[in-house]
């Protein structure tokens, strides 16, 4: 089963280095991380999302917990929390590509951010499963890059 | 509010060390460092000079263990604090408190490849509890306080402070700091008050109950509060090799240690207790051997101030997070107010006894007029009166130091557990010797290890500090001559030093006192000569090439699958 961590660190150089060494040298595997700041400017949040199959989540909080850099970890319960990544896709758009390409867009309620002759630039937000959906659909018509930028998630409710 | 006063950052360093109550720093000057050293000429501070910063994170480590106190070691940017990476991942391993501090290139200078630049905060990232690169003066004052707060505290361990020279240079106002910013740093230190009465009514309940204790008794002071359990319930103590000293060999309930090496009994005791109480401890590898077939039959408290260490390797049905002194003086308290027969345990003790008739510690003297080994081990234990302190590189000679000397007093046994670091005896018998003058500090080391480091036998002349060696010399690297005479067909690969130096006349060469023992008579002498000259003393002892080290669980299997657990003359009345 698939951990989200939500995890309040420090806001300090080096905390991301220490983050990802002890991940690394526990043997576990991050499937996704996103960091930014949070409501308090001492402090920022990591969504660190980890396959529980593969590693006991209690170990990696815990030894997350160890640094000392580490504030507050919440172990977010999928039917409470929400779950946000985004996605930028450039997609191959010559000919009659181009209209198929903005019909999907349209459907998964992508923005077209860039135009270009030969291609364009699509944007889009939702969860995890949303964002494969449609790089499915777009695969058939070209996809020259993709990023992303990692899940971010928020529990529901107060606290 | 304090003082103020303005000064520069090295001194700024030297100052906030003293109000930590650092008493000594074990050093080596460099480029980087020099402001720290100028510094120091004007301050009322200790530095021994060490001969290799390895030996001057072991040092540290030594005093530390020795002491209770924090260790300080110091070093310069490259190559100084590469040479420290080995003494800060042993003092990790082992949960050591030590403040190690390096220099840094000028802060402008980072990342450019500058001379004697290295990435030190980088580099022991995977063996620090915690680390700090201090680009602002300013911030010394409370950086070096919570260092020491750090080290010293929860699980204790190594804290690194790397210091560029600019920050050294750069003025600062110093104030006594007494803030910690550690907004994620909360050890939990107080057990919980129902899971400790859990654990009572187990412990109340239990008719085959061991205790199976580490240094966490150790480090947290906690020896009184398990003598008291123990001795409540007659409850029998086995320790790891980190713990020996938690509980005193010479009682009654002790088993001695357990695990690889351990008595028969304690890993027999292991295997068969229905309630096993794990304080301050780690179930490591070489304690439990196959994890699956470790302690079947009991129920597990288990008792130590790391959460992450709880469930880590095994799951107990009693999960105390807290320091050991707090919880085993709770339940104390608790098993008190119970009442209790000793007929309870009666059987178990009866068969524990029944053990360690059967299968006592034992060797036989070489024929080839050699010395036994674990008789010089013997030998030391009268000679002292089990009473110094021991320290000990790694191999055969620390295993039989764990066998063979009677540990009664919590730090009086100085080793390298977790990393098991060769050359770690001798700089660590100097800082145990600096940190407890009045102590007989003997380092019994292996011609192996003792070579590793053998350089800080000049700084034991340097600074008279009359540490006594005890070399355990068979011209093997023993211990994997042993494996590779038990598990690789006899294959002695690399492990025969065909050549040694003159150990006496290598000791007489730095200044220090040199003997060497061949014959078994002269072995209480030579110690006894050795502990009175009052000078840093070298005895090589020349022992058997080919003894072995038992008991031994091999590597991976349970603990009850020993070899060379009965003696002979057992074997030859069956």
């Amino acid at each position: 089963m698939k951990h989200t961590l939500s995890v309040l660190v420090e806001n300090k150089p080096g905390v991301l280095t220490r983050v990802a060494g002890l991940f690394a040298r526990r043997g576990f595997n991050i499937e996704g991380l996103a960091v930014g700041p949070s409501e308090d400017p001492r402090l920022s949040r990591m969504t660190i999302t980890i396959d529980g199959a593969e590693h006991p989540i209690d170990q990696v909080t815990k030894q997350l917990h160890k640094l000392i850099n580490v504030v507050k970890i919440r172990d977010l319960d999928p039917s409470g929390m929400v779950a946000e990544e985004l996605m930028l896709v450039k997609v191959s758009a010559e000919g009659d590509k181009r209209s198929e390409t903005l019909q999907i867009a349209e459907i998964f309620n992508a923005k077209i951010v860039d135009v270009e002759r030969r291609s364009v630039i699509l944007r889009v937000v939702g969860s995890a499963a949303k964002l494969e959906a449609l790089l499915e659909l777009l695969r058939p018509i070209g996809i020259l890059e993709i990023v992303r930028t990692g899940s971010i998630a928020i529990g529901r409710g107060k606290g | 509010m304090a003082p103020q006063s303005r000064m520069k950052g090295s001194e700024a360093i030297i100052r906030a060390l003293q109000d930590e109550g650092c008493d000594v720093i074990f050093g080596y000057p460099g480029g980087v460092v020099i402001p720290f050293y100028d510094a120091l000429l004007d301050a009322d501070l200790r530095h021994v000079l060490v001969r290799h910063e390895q030996g001057a994170a072991h040092a540290a480590d030594g005093y530390a263990r020795a002491t209770g106190k924090v260790g300080v070691c110091l070093a310069t940017s490259g190559p100084g604090a590469t040479n420290l990476v080995t003494g800060i991942a042993n003092a990790y391993l082992d949960s050591i408190p030590i403040v190690a501090i390096t220099g840094q290139v000028k802060s402008d200078l980072i990342g450019t490849d500058a001379f004697q630049e290295a990435d030190t905060t980088g580099i022991t990232l995977p063996v620090v509890k915690h680390s700090y690169l201090v680009k602002e003066a300013a911030e010394l004052p409370r950086v070096i306080h919570e260092a020491f707060h750090i080290a010293a505290t929860g699980r204790p361990g190594p804290v690194l402070i790397d210091i560029p020279v600019t920050a050294s240079l750069a003025e600062v106002a110093y104030k006594r700091s007494d803030a910690l910013e550690l907004p994620g740093y909360k050890p939990t230190v107080r057990g919980h008050v129902k899971q400790i009465r859990s654990a009572a009514k187990a412990i109340d309940e239990a008719e085959r109950p061991v205790f199976y204790v580490g240094g966490g008794v150790i480090s947290s002071e906690g020896a009184p509060e398990l003598l008291r359990v123990a001795e409540l319930r007659r409850l029998p103590v086995a320790t790891t090799l980190m713990g020996l000293g938690a509980f005193p060999e010479t009682n009654r309930l002790s088993l001695g240690m357990l695990g690889m090496h351990g008595t028969v009994t304690a890993n027999y005791a292991v295997h068969e207790c229905d309630l096993l109480i794990a304080v301050g401890t780690r179930f490591d590898d070489r304690v439990t051997g196959k994890l699956s077939a470790f302690a079947p039959k009991a129920k597990v408290i288990h008792i130590d101030v790391d959460p992450a260490e709880i469930g880590k390797n095994v799951e107990p049905l009693i999960p105390i997070v807290g320091d050991a002194k707090h919880v085993l003086a709770a339940l104390a308290k608790e098993l008190e107010a119970l009442e209790w027969s000793p007929e309870q345990t009666a059987a178990w003790w009866a068969k524990l006894r029944g053990w360690q008739d059967e299968y006592p510690l034992h060797y036989e003297d070489p024929t080839d007029g050699t010395l036994a080994p674990q008789f010089v081990i013997e030998e030391i234990d009268r000679v002292t009166e089990s009473a110094a302190v021991i320290c000990t590189d790694v191999g055969q000679h620390q295993m039989w130091a764990t066998q063979y000397y009677t540990y009664a007093f919590p730090r009086q046994w100085i080793s390298s557990g977790g990393l098991g670091t060769m050359g770690f005896g001798l700089p660590s018998s100097i800082g145990a010797k600096v940190g407890r003058p009045d102590a007989t500090v003997i380092d019994i080391s292996g011609d192996g290890g003792f070579q590793m480091t053998v350089q800080e036998l000049a700084t034991a002349v340097n600074y008279d500090v009359p540490v006594v060696v005890a070399i355990i010399n068979n011209r093997y690297l023993g211990m994997v001559r042993q494996w590779q005479d038990l598990f690789w067909n006899k294959r002695y690969s690399q492990t025969h030093f065909e050549r040694q130096p003159d150990f006496k006349m290598l000791a007489e060469a730095y200044g220090a006192v040199g003997m060497a023992v061949t014959d078994k008579d002269q072995v209480a002498d030579a110690l006894r000569e050795a502990i009175a000259c009052g000078r840093p003393a070298v005895i090589d002892f020349n022992v058997a090439a080919e003894e072995n080290v038992y008991p031994m669980v091999p590597a991976g299997s349970s603990i009850t699958e020993m070899i060379g657990g009965v003696a002979p003359r057992r074997r030859k009345k069956s």
